[in-house]
């Protein structure tokens, strides 16, 4: 059996190899259909992105938020409830935090804790909705809170462009956040700033609390067996309520830091995307937080490496669409490849009775 | 040795049949299968033996990974079930396949529905079913529903639908596992009935008595492989149980008087209703005393799922009482029920008593894991926990790779000795055992038993729910017997009790008064 379980944990990598694999190569196969100099192209895809110092930077800007919302959807899922309402926590946290930074003087230590927290408070309350409708009224998650994005989309246009906008910007924004609220920057020659550190500081909060707590122990078996859970004792509906209240508290804290850190106004006038990229993210991690950094960093490396290659070559952006979506359908297809680990189990349980069949006639 | 075998004579054969399924589980090895022309041959074995992975294969549920299948001397390969039923073998499985809001005669042609015009014909549908039922003597309203048919007539119907659809080899996968001893003389008629008009039946079971009682041929399996082949009469059942388990097997229990003491449980009129309005628990009461095993005999689904979980808290009380050593326990969290000292086996272990994609140490500790014990700086204690799993895997010999090892690589006796664990170390005042030992093995099955008679020697009070009526009657001091969500009859001392009694009452051929019935109920 022990040989059984170690095919099982090669093929959860393997079957993720292969799928970055065929992504490459079906991305490959589309620029040198569509390039004219298909080496040069791809040559600024994969390496363009560690060229300079400016360009590894952006990595790191990209990969930040994505840190938070992985982890916050990394909470939710585990519970298994499908709440998409990352993206609506992300966005309209982000408002708020920009309205405590604009409208309030605080000292610079205190400034951006409070108007993180607030981005926090509000991207709770967003993903609780959804989880309170499907407790109270049975209402799908997924639905509800596909639907919940909307309203924080247009609810936090309105407290953009009427409350807080600032007539002076030029384009739809907020005013500038007070300099008490800035999050410094890490490194010069980039954009990288002190989110970074938070955002692995939530990774690790994550990974304590989801895999070696009692409170991410039974989010996980509610997540597995929700009967069970409940035959043990456990109160499914508090547990389930607080795990979204908390996976969205740090989606929102997200789009806190990301306002703070990288803008100096709010100037979001649609779902920047960062919530759903989260849930792809999660699935790539399996929902560990632990393996939530590699993945942010994957993602963000193409997507640097899609934008490198777009301004050098004669290749869009839009080519990471692609990529990606063919590597979580590959990674989601909870078959695909199980053929060969079936044809390989058979085969290690085979050996493994001959072998014990061998050492029988050996002893005798 | 050098005797030649005549394949002739054989209607079926099965020859080196190796499956393994996907987590690495060998359920067949080299299994021969050779079935005679109008016999009623008997597969048996243990729980987990190989038995229904061997006729899966048969009726083309599973795809070996080699051997071979003949039938009438030829060669077929059989990828699904509609294949198997052109061939004319056609298998009857433990749980009914019938839609049950549908009536008999529709039920009788799903799937070949003879039509009008386009249009189902229901009268021909009627038709078509009288004929059968008369052609095998085999008695049945075609219009009645399903779902008010008694059990054994279910069996009558699903029976009825292979013989509608013209085959000659029937697989009977442990038809008696639902029925009351009477139904199952009954249905041993309608075999030999069949038998006698040139059908082939394949009888599974591990019930000696029965085979002994109805079939002409044997093989037995054991871990997946046959230890044995050979003629019914020839064998004595101990023979037959040496070959099934490869030791002698003890049928009894050893166990001394119960000493009961303080009355632990008291439920009084229990009355549980379904979304339909039909009393599934109908006005129950009884006790159960410290140090003693009260048992529930009957068939399954007459009440006694949803007796056990009323009292611990899984479905909400509607009315009547139930009280633990004098307090009121219904509508309180199921926590709370567990903190009092109630234990639970759940007769489904894989829905309510285990996670199948959690590890073993994780389904061990569901109970327990919040308690201050367990956690450190706010986290879980991972060695405390580590050490109490591996001393319970030891204690209740859980055969697995580690504590880590997830609850489905473990075979269904292990993993309810995994629940067992948990559940009997809580150290709890009430176990409700529900089905301890459906579908695992005799070994395991010997073990939870011997557990739960030294529970009571500890002075736990008992209430053990089993369809097995052997199981019942061993094990418990007292015994209730429950049909359609009422107590029919208490036995207030198992010993000189038979099968037999207790199934008349079941079938209601002999009713006891209330006074009798009463008597389970003490302060």
């Amino acid at each position: 059996m022990n040989k059984v379980m170690k095919i099982e944990n090669q093929f959860k990598v393997i079957r993720i190899a292969f799928s970055i694999a065929i992504a490459l190569a079906i991305a490959f196969l589309i620029i040198s259909f569509v390039s004219d100099d298909p080496l040069y192209t791809m040559y600024n895809f994969i390496i363009g992105p560690f060229t300079s110092i400016n360009r590894i930077g952006n990595i790191i800007e990209v990969m930040t938020p994505l840190l938070f919302t992985a982890v916050g959807v990394c909470i939710m899922y585990s519970a298994n409830m499908i709440n998409m309402a990352s993206e609506g926590a992300f966005f309209l946290g982000g408002v708020a935090t920009a309205y405590v930074a604009v409208t309030y003087t605080m000292p610079s230590g205190i400034h951006p804790i409070i108007s993180i927290l607030a981005g926090g408070i509000v991207g709770a309350i967003v993903c609780g909705i959804p989880a309170i409708m499907h407790i109270k009224f049975n209402a799908l998650p997924v639905v509800s809170s596909l639907m919940i994005n909307y309203v924080c989309l247009y609810l936090g246009l309105f407290i953009v462009n009427y409350v807080i906008r600032d007539p002076q910007a030029g384009y739809m924004a907020s005013y500038k956040f007070a300099k008490t609220a800035i999050l410094p920057e890490l490194f010069s020659k980039t954009n990288v700033h002190l989110g970074l550190i938070i955002g692995l500081a939530v990774v690790v909060f994550g990974y304590y609390f989801l895999m070696r707590s009692k409170w991410g122990y039974s989010i996980r078996m509610i997540g597995k067996n929700t009967s069970f859970a409940k035959y043990s004792g456990m109160n499914v509906t508090a547990i389930l309520l607080s795990c979204q209240l908390i996976g969205g508290f740090i989606a929102g804290i997200g789009g806190a830091v990301e306002q703070l850190g990288m803008y100096n106004r709010f100037q979001y006038q649609k779902l920047p995307g960062h919530g759903f990229d989260g849930v792809m993210i999660a699935i790539l991690a399996r929902y560990n937080p632990k393996f939530v950094p590699l993945a942010s960093f994957f993602l963000a490396y193409i997507r640097v490496g899609a934008d490198v290659m777009a301004r050098t070559s004669d290749v869009p952006v839009e080519i990471v669409s692609i990529i990606q979506a063919v590597i979580i359908i590959f990674v989601a297809s909870e078959r695909f490849l199980e053929g060969w680990k079936y044809r390989r189990i058979v085969k290690a349980t085979k050996d493994t009775h001959a072998e014990a069949e061998k050492q029988v006639v050996g002893e005798a | 040795m050098n005797k030649v075998i005549d394949n002739t004579e054989y209607i079926l054969r099965m020859e080196n049949i190796t499956k393994i399924y996907g987590n690495g589980f060998m359920a067949n090895k080299n299994v021969n299968l050779r079935v005679k022309k109008g016999e009623i041959h008997a597969l048996i074995g243990e729980n987990g033996a190989g038995k229904s992975t061997l006729m899966k294969v048969l009726f083309g549920q599973e795809q070996p990974e080699e051997g071979k299948i003949f039938y009438k001397g030829e060669e077929i390969k059989i990828t699904n079930p509609l294949v198997a039923l052109a061939h004319g073998i056609g298998m009857v499985h433990q749980h009914f396949m019938l839609v049950p809001s549908l009536t008999v005669a529709e039920n009788m042609v799903l799937g070949i529905e003879p039509k009008n015009k386009g249009f189902f014909n229901y009268q021909e549908a009627v038709r078509l079913t009288e004929e059968v039922s008369k052609k095998y003597n085999l008695p049945i309203d075609p219009r009645a529903k399903v779902k008010d048919l008694p059990v054994g007539y279910k069996q009558r119907v699903e029976i009825l639908k292979i013989l509608l659809r013209g085959v000659e080899v029937l697989i009977l996968d442990e038809p008696t596992a639902v029925l009351t001893p009477q139904e199952t003389e009954e249905l041993f008629v309608q075999l030999r009935e069949l038998k006698k008009q040139g059908y082939t039946i394949i009888f599974i079971s591990h019930k000696l008595n029965e085979i002994k009682a109805l079939c002409d041929n044997l093989t037995v399996l054991r871990n997946g492989r046959v230890t044995g082949t050979a003629k019914v009469a020839d064998l004595t059942e101990q023979d037959i149980s040496r070959l099934m388990v490869g030791r002698d097997v003890m049928l009894t229990i050893d166990k001394e008087e119960a000493k009961p003491k303080k009355t632990v449980l008291k439920v009084r009129n229990l009355t549980y209703k379904n979304s339909d309005n039909k009393a599934i628990v109908n006005n129950v009461s009884f006790s159960i005393r410290e140090g003693e095993i009260l048992g529930i005999a009957g068939v399954e689904g007459n009440g006694q799922r949803e007796i056990s979980s009323l009292i611990t808290g899984l479905i909400e009380n509607q009315s009547g009482e139930i009280k633990l050593f004098d307090e009121d326990i219904t509508n309180i969290s199921i926590r709370k029920i567990r903190e009092k000292g109630v234990a639970h086996i759940s007769e489904d272990r894989m829905t309510y008593g285990t996670v199948a994609d959690a590890s073993v140490e994780e389904n061990i500790i569901s109970d327990r894991y919040y308690k201050d014990d367990y956690n450190k700086y706010g986290l879980l204690d991972k060695k405390k926990i580590a050490e109490l799993s591996n001393e319970l895997i030891k204690e209740y010999r859980v055969k697995c790779d580690s504590k880590d090892a997830e609850i489905r690589t473990l075979s269904g006796g292990n993993i309810q000795k995994v629940v067992a664990a948990r559940e009997f170390t809580s150290n709890p005042k009430l176990i409700i055992a529900n089905q301890p030992t459906r579908g695992i093995d005799v070994g395991a099955s010997e073990f939870i038993r011997k557990k739960l008679v030294s529970l009571r020697d500890e002075g736990a009070a008992i209430l053990l729910i089993s369809a097995d009526l052997t199981e019942v009657i061993t094990v418990s001091d007292s015994l209730l017997v429950m049909s359609e969500g009422k107590i029919v009859a208490y036995f207030e001392d198992t010993k000189n009790l038979t099968e037999e009694t207790v199934g008349e009452y079941m079938l209601g051929i002999k009713k006891q008064t209330a006074e009798e019935i009463g008597g389970v109920c003490y302060e």
